[in-house]
Order: C-alpha cells, then sequence, then structure tokens
C-alpha cells in the first residue's frame, strides 16, 4: 500500500480522535470534581446528536453551526440532572450511583427510540463528500471541520478552568472538597456546573461526531465505554489526559481498521486499556 | 450443618421458603407457557445474580462484565455439542474450566498491578467486550453469523442432551438456583465468607488482620465465573441458537447484575426476589401498554427504566432488606 | 530479656520529606513500648514500616529474629505482629462480632473456634454485651476498644498500637489501661504503643523512644525521658513535668 493512504487514515484519525478526547473531557472532568462516574455519558451524547438531526432535517442547520445552542441544551439537562438527582447520591457508594445513571441511561435511549426509530440516521452536509488536499495529503472535509472544532472547544475549556474565577472554585472543589466548603464555595452549585459542563462537552462532541458517524439510540453505551476507556488511558481527572487518550483511540482504530478489517478496531482499543491498566494504572498522563 | 445453614433464619421465614419451593415444584403442572417461560428468566436471573453477588455482594468487587462467562459457557458447551455431539453436562466439564481461567486471568491482571474500583470494572467490560468481537470472528462457531443447534423435539424431554419441553429447563434452573442459594450461604458462613466480607468493607484493614486479599478477591472472581458459566449453558441449549452480539451484549451484564442490586446487594434472598421484581414488573408492563394498544419499541423499557430508578431512590438498599425489615423475617442479616 | 522486635537504622523518604530518619530501637519480648513525639514526628509511618505497609528505604526491622522488612501487611500479621489503625477502621457494616471473629480465623480453621474465642477477646475489653451491633453504631471509644479487640483476636505476639486513647475521656482511658495492662501481664503480650496521652505513657510503659522530625532523640524509662531537656523543648514544653 503506498504510504499516503497510511498518511491519510493517520490524518482522519488524530481529527476523529480528537472530537473522541472532547468527549472524554466530560467524563473526566465530571469524576475529576465530584468522583462520580458518568455510566449515561455516551447516552447523553446521543440526545445531542438528535437534537442535532432534527434540527438539520427540518431547517436544514449545520450541526457545527447549532453547536452552541445545542450544548447549552445539554448543559441545562446536566445541570438539573445533577441538582435535582444525582447530587443526593454523592456520597452514596458506587454501585448506587452506578444503577441510578443506569437507570438514566436505560430512560434516554427507549425516550429516543420512541422520538426517532430504531433506525440509523445522519445529517448530510453540503459539504458531506468534499476534501481538502494538501501535497499527497487528502483530508475529508467532515473530519477536519470536526476535529477542529474540537481543538477550539477544548481550549475554551481549558481556559475557562485556568483563567476565569469560576473555572478556579470549581478545580478547588476538586481538589479539596471540605476546603471548598471551608472558604465558603456553594458546593452544591459548582457540582451541578461541572455536571452541565461536562454535559455541554459531550454534547459539543455529539454534533461533531454526527458528520462523520451514523447516530442510532442503541449506540450509547459504546460510546460511554469508550469514552471511560479513554479516560483511563488518559487518567482519571486529567483534562490533557482526555485529549491525548482520544487521539490515541482514534488513531488506533483508524490504523487497526486499515490493516485488519474495521469490525475487529475495538479489539485494539481494549488491548491498548488492557496493557495501560498494567503498566500505568494512574494512566498515561498522570503520576503515580 | 443444616442447623448452622438456618441459623438466623425465623421459623416462619423457612416456611414460607419451604411453601415457596414447593409451589414452585409443582409450578410448570398448571402454568400457561407464557408463565413458564417468565418463570425460566426469573430463574436464570435469579441463578446468574446470585453468582455475580459472590464477587460484588461478598467480595466488594465490582463486575460489569459477566457476560463474558455466559457466553464461554455458552459457546464452549454448544460448540462441542454441535461439532462432537457432546452432551452439555460433559460440555460442562471444558465450560466451567474455560470461563473460571477467564475469571483468573482477569482477576490475576487486576489484582496483581492493584486496578481497582471504577478501573477493575472496566477492565471487565473491556474483556467481554474484547471476546465478543473475537467471536464475532471465529469461524469455528460461526462467528457473527451466530451458532445454532439442532432444534429440539418436543415430543419427549431428554435431560442428558438437554433437549426438550421448556418445563425441563425450568426445573434445571429451578435446582441451579435453589443449589446457589444453598452454597452461597454456605460459603458466607465459612471461613472464606468472612474473609471476603472484610475484603469488601475495607481492603487494607482486612490485609493487616493477616488476611491474603489477593488470593481471596481471586477465589471469589473464579466461583463466580464458574457458577455464571453454567447459566451459559442453559442458555445455549435453551434458545439453540447465540449470537456473540447478543451473548457477550454490555446489556446482558446489566441485566444480570440488577436483580441482586434491586433485590438487596451481598444478599441472599435479594438476587431471587429481585429477578421476581424485575420480571414481574417488566411483564406487568408489556401487558398494561398492550391492554393501551400501545406499541412502540421501547416502551416497555422506558418504563423499566422508571421504576429501577423508582427503586433507587425509594428502596437504596434493595427490596429484601426493607421486606425482611417490614415483615420481620430473620434474626439476623446472613 | 531478649529483643522480640530491632529496628536498625530505618529510614523512610515522601519525595523529599524524611519522615523517618534512621531509627533504631529494641523491644524486649513481654515489655511495654512506647513511641511519643510531636504531631508529625513520624510515629505512624514508623509503624506503618513494621506492620508492612511501606517498605523502608533503608534499615532492617528484626522480628522474633527473622527480617521482616518489606513483607506484606498480611505476611506480617501471620507472624505474629498485629497492628490498630490510628483513624480507626472497623469493618462498618459487619457485627462487632464478626468483626473480631475475622481476627481470630486467622489461626482458627473452623468458624465455632473463631467465634468463641472472638467472644472471648470480647468479654476482655468490654465489648461483649455489643457484639450484635453494627460496627458503625459503636461510640468513638468502643471503635477503638474493637480495633484492639480484632488485633487482638489475631492472637499476636506483639501489638501495635496507634494512639489508641486518643479521644477518649479520663475515665476511658483508664479503662483501656487497666485492659493493656491486663493483656500484657496474663498473656506476657508485648505491647508497642504510640500514645500522646503521657497519663497512659506513664502509666503503661516499661521503656519509651521520643521522635521528633523523624529521628529518634531521646530513649530511656519513662521516668528519664521527661526530663531529657531535649524532649521537654520538642515535645512535652515544661509545664508538662511539673
Ligand atoms: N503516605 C504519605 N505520603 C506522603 N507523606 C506522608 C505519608 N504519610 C505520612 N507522611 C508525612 O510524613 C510525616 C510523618 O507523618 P506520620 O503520620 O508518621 O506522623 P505521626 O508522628 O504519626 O503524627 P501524628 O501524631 O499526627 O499521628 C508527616 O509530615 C506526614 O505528612
Ligand atoms: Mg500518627
Amino acid at each position: 500500500m503506498p504510504v499516503d493512504i497510511y498518511l491519510n487514515v493517520i490524518v482522519g484519525g488524530v481529527l476523529t480522535g480528537l472530537v473522541y478526547g472532547l468527549m472524554a473531557l466530560g467524563l473526566s472532568v465530571i469524576f475529576g470534581v465530584m468522583r462520580v462516574v458518568n455510566f449515561a455519558h455516551g447516552e447523553m451524547m446521543t440526545i445531542a446528536m438528535y437534537i442535532a438531526v432534527a434540527l438539520f432535517s427540518t431547517f436544514h442547520l449545520d450541526p457545527l453551526v447549532m453547536l452552541v445552542p445545542i450544548a447549552a441544551v445539554l448543559f441545562a439537562f446536566g445541570y438539573v440532572l445533577q441538582a435535582g438527582l444525582i447530587n443526593n447520591f454523592i456520597t452514596r457508594p458506587e454501585y448506587s450511583q452506578f444503577l441510578l445513571l443506569i437507570a438514566i441511561a436505560i430512560i434516554i435511549v427507549n425516550t429516543l427510540l420512541i422520538l426517532f426509530g430504531p433506525d440509523s440516521q445522519n445529517v448530510q452536509v453540503s459539504y458531506a463528500y468534499d476534501s481538502f488536499q494538501l501535497g499527497p495529503l487528502i483530508v475529508d472535509a467532515t473530519k477536519l471541520h470536526a476535529g477542529l472544532t474540537a481543538v477550539m472547544v477544548a481550549v475554551g475549556l481549558f481556559a475557562f478552568f485556568r483563567l476565569t474565577r469560576l473555572g478556579t472554585a470549581i478545580r478547588a472543589c476538586a481538589d479539596n472538597y471540605t476546603g471548598a466548603l471551608v472558604v465558603g464555595l456553594d458546593v452544591k452549585q459548582l457540582y451541578a456546573l461541572t455536571f452541565g459542563i461536562g454535559a455541554a462537552c459531550v454534547g459539543a462532541a455529539g454534533c461533531m461526531l454526527l458528520l462523520i458517524f451514523d447516530v442510532t439510540p442503541s449506540i450509547g453505551p459504546a460510546y460511554t465505554l469508550l469514552a471511560f476507556v479513554i479516560v483511563i488511558i488518559g487518567g482519571m481527572g486529567s483534562m490533557p489526559g482526555a485529549i491525548v487518550g482520544g487521539v490515541l483511540i482514534g488513531l488506533t482504530e483508524a490504523i487497526a481498521g486499515l490493516l485488519f478489517t474495521p469490525s475487529a478496531k475495538s479489539m485494539f482499543v481494549f488491548a491498548i486499556l488492557v496493557l495501560v491498566l498494567l503498566a500505568r494504572p494512574q494512566g498515561i498522563l498522570r503520576s503515580a | 450443618m443444616i442447623g448452622r445453614l438456618t441459623e438466623g433464619i425465623r421459623p416462619r421465614t423457612l416456611i414460607i421458603l419451604a411453601a415457596l419451593l414447593a409451589f414452585f415444584i409443582v409450578a410448570p403442572l398448571f402454568a400457561s407457557d407464557y408463565l413458564l417461560t417468565m418463570l425460566i428468566l426469573i430463574f436464570y436471573f435469579a441463578y446468574t445474580g446470585q453468582s455475580w453477588n459472590i464477587m460484588m455482594g461478598f467480595a466488594g468487587q465490582l463486575s460489569l462484565g459477566h457476560a463474558l462467562y455466559v457466553g464461554l459457557g455458552a459457546y464452549a458447551a454448544a460448540a462441542l455439542f454441535v461439532h462432537f455431539g457432546m452432551a452439555p453436562w460433559l460440555g460442562l466439564a471444558v465450560a466451567v474450566p474455560i470461563s473460571a481461567a477467564a475469571g483468573a486471568f482477569i482477576g490475576f491482571l487486576a489484582f496483581r498491578f492493584r486496578v481497582a474500583g471504577v478501573y477493575f470494572a472496566v477492565l471487565t467490560i473491556a474483556v467481554a467486550e474484547f471476546t465478543r468481537i473475537g467471536f464475532d470472528h471465529l469461524q469455528w462457531t460461526g462467528a457473527s453469523a451466530g451458532l445454532f443447534l439442532p432444534v429440539a423435539q418436543y415430543a419427549h424431554n431428554d435431560l442428558w442432551t438437554l433437549r426438550g419441553h421448556p418445563a425441563m429447563f425450568y426445573y434445571v434452573l429451578l435446582a441451579a438456583t435453589a443449589f446457589a442459594f444453598i452454597a452461597c450461604r454456605a460459603m458466607l458462613q465459612s471461613r472464606m465468607g468472612y474473609f471476603w466480607l472484610a475484603i469488601r468493607e475495607d481492603e487494607e484493614a482486612a490485609r493487616s488482620a493477616g488476611i491474603d486479599t489477593f488470593r481471596y478477591k481471586m477465589l471469589a472472581v473464579v466461583i463466580s465465573a464458574a457458577m455464571t458459566s453454567f447459566a451459559g449453558v442453559i442458555y445455549a441449549f435453551y434458545y439453540n441458537n447465540l449470537f456473540p452480539e447478543q451473548v457477550f451484549n454490555i446489556s446482558q451484564s446489566i441485566l444480570i447484575i440488577l436483580a441482586p442490586m434491586v433485590g438487596g446487594l451481598g444478599t441472599l434472598f435479594g438476587p431471587i426476589l429481585g429477578a421476581f421484581v424485575i420480571e414481574t414488573v417488566a411483564e406487568a408492563m408489556r401487558t398494561l401498554l398492550q391492554w393501551f394498544g400501545v406499541d412502540l419499541p421501547g416502551t416497555n423499557q422506558l418504563f423499566f427504566g422508571v421504576v429501577l430508578l423508582f427503586v433507587v431512590l425509594a428502596v437504596p438498599e434493595g427490596v429484601w432488606p426493607w421486606l425482611s425489615k417490614r415483615m420481620g423475617l430473620m434474626e439476623r442479616e446472613p | 530479656m531478649s529483643a522480640l522486635l530491632a529496628v536498625a537504622g530505618v529510614t523512610k523518604r515522601f519525595r523529599g520529606l524524611i519522615a523517618v530518619d534512621r531509627v533504631t530501637f529494641e523491644v524486649p519480648a513481654g515489655g511495654i513500648f512506647a513511641v511519643i513525639g510531636p504531631n508529625g514526628a513520624g510515629k505512624t509511618t514508623l509503624f506503618n514500616m513494621i506492620a508492612g505497609v511501606f517498605r523502608p528505604d533503608s534499615g532492617t526491622i528484626d522480628f522474633a529474629g527473622e527480617q521482616i522488612a518489606g513483607l506484606s501487611p498480611d505476611r506480617i500479621c501471620r507472624r505474629g505482629i498485629s497492628r490498630t489503625f490510628q483513624i480507626v477502621r472497623p469493618f462498618p457494616a459487619l457485627k462487632v462480632e464478626d468483626n473480631v471473629t475475622i481476627g481470630a480465623l486467622l489461626h482458627r480453621k473452623s468458624v465455632p473456634d473463631a467465634r468463641a474465642h472472638a467472644r472471648e477477646v470480647l468479654r476482655r475489653l468490654d465489648l461483649y454485651g455489643k457484639r450484635e451491633q453494627r460496627a458503625s453504631a459503636l461510640t468513638l471509644p468502643d471503635r477503638k476498644r474493637l480495633e484492639v479487640a480484632r488485633a487482638l483476636a489475631t492472637d499476636p505476639k506483639l501489638l501495635l498500637l496507634d494512639e489508641v486513647m486518643a479521644g477518649l475521656r479520663p475515665t476511658e482511658t483508664d479503662r483501656m489501661v487497666r485492659i493493656l495492662k491486663e493483656l500484657n501481664d496474663e498473656g506476657r503480650l508485648t505491647i508497642l504503643l504510640i500514645e500522646h496521652v503521657m497519663r497512659a505513657v506513664m502509666a503503661l510503659a516499661t521503656h519509651v523512644l521520643v521522635m521528633h522530625h523523624g529521628a529518634a532523640i531521646s530513649e530511656g524509662s519513662p521516668g528519664e525521658v521527661v526530663r531529657d531537656p531535649a524532649v521537654i523543648d520538642s515535645y512535652l514544653g515544661a509545664e508538662t513535668v511539673v
């Protein structure tokens, strides 16, 4: 096979991986701050994807254009969900939180199934089949748009957590719960905000991913698992780790799909997970 | 032995239990096919839930990948039957060690390298998914196109090759559930059981009390995996067809853990009661929706999610502890 | 009297910080040996090395003539060293009796035997009446005694007690002192304890080691140690002695 095929696949993998990274970032932020694993993460993403599908099919609105309002809707969803339900479970044992989120996930999947039916759907944007040529390199327009948008959103989030007072307050909560209470932070409110931000992240990622993949109601669990794997690979609670992990997984999938059969690509993802768990259980970007 | 096994259980509870057992033994005589199918599912999930409970409820190790052991058991026995005509009870002698080895593999990786909690849970899902995709490509077992057993003749029951009427499967699962219940009770009252509980409660404190936590966690995984794989064998011979996409699916794993979680984690009656609650609710939903003429895919599952949510919010400890307290069924929890 | 436990030149660093700095001492068989020192002196870290939670960066730990440094906590416990945690860690959802039975099962194969032994231990620690309660329902003094009971049930030769009197009222402290004395007298159980409550140390210890900033700064009988100017400066403060 000629070298440029590899190159094209690698670039495509990295771009998809950036979107994966953004999706995982949402999970990582939620876990990092409140130590709750969002087992309904992928399902929340499918909500965003279906909103985007609906907006596209009725008003012909590009998912990337609608990214901000959709992310805002997901933010509100996440905020309400956390404040109304999940917050009561913060101090409960892990399995109890798990059961709660599984219930939420089942409700989401089946509501979408009732509303949109079981068939897979996608959006046919005007640039669906366009590609850019850079020397020997051919890049799909959809992947390029999606990947670059993911970078922009991620950078925005980093800036938010580093530079704004609110972001700093949330990080303070993550580092030291009691300390945050003592200095008078409204931890409850910050937790709800964090869950909202995590949901907005995965909502934005859903808009981007819709350019690359189809959506069905039942796809949620697979993405939850993928986000999970990425976060573990990158390091639970590490924000750069999520992006790096996402890119690594995007690359792995792309290369495995090229060298073997696309249907076996997840095997390689899980193999990497096992290797990382054994070599660096804390994740590649975290110190022991 | 019997004395120890029944210790702490009120006489009236024992009488209720005996009556229930007698009822379930005669149930197939008058139960409709519909009811029988439902009871089969209930005891299937009671049994798998009981097996899963050993890991999570007793030893505190959260496995979200128990479909792996069901799938391995199912495929091993079914493939041996299809290819070599080996009876499932002989196939069991291969299926159980394979599943136990898979459990030992996961346990060894996790416990040697200190992969714990959520990380451990994800490892179990990952191995199950890995295996699912592997079976999707394994030609010997029909790959993703599925593995089919010669379909049963309902004329006569052959227990040895597990070909026959659903009632036969019902009795096998009923016996398995009873066996698992007694075995779990005995294990919980053994030295190993105490050590499991110690590990579940506080692993570091358990280690400093002299418990070889690696060893006892390994025992929990291996026993749980071995027991679960038996359910897989029954699954294969009951449904007569196997698809990796179905048996190894994450949703299978989740179904397995729901009964003990809803019924009461770490309790012995929890998995059985939970299986009844879940199946009954699911069936009631289905009937109700039919009654109203609602025929949208997902409605049934949606209500199921809502009920689950209700259980989590209203009886977070599970239904059994709540019921047992209400009705004074136990002198002390096992 | 021969040494049951011999710690020699043991050091432990956490990143830059030297938590324990070349500490050497010997605990004679049958004695009650106390380690005292201000907060952060490295006492718990020293215990953690003896109990196998941490491997020392350097130095040796001999127990009953054998090298135990670096063995896992469960191995060390099986050899006869049992410990309590400064921040108590009972098995919360289990009954008091089951907590102690778990300890007793270490050297007993049969559960009824272990239970019988556990009851005996519970009686000694004045917890028998509470054996059916969940550990999480106990008060702090009770939990501290439960911690001791569980450790004791493993039939140790050496008992490591990390601040079992902290947070107890004086009457509770005296009760614990009495219990420990009994254990030491009849069972010839050797005890190594970390303690801030000087009243208890003076009443119990045959020998005291004082730690400060990771190092052993003084050693001797309780009477000697409290008069050592270095100890008064760094830990006790002048008023305590008077
Ligand atoms: N696991 C650890 N990681 C990093 N530093 C630690 C760890 N354990 C203890 N330290 C540090 O080592 C020093 C000694 O701590 P240690 O707990 O041994 O003190 P201590 O004498 O038991 O104090 P106290 O009387 O408060 O219990 C402290 O500065 C502490 O912060
Ligand atoms: Mg200390």
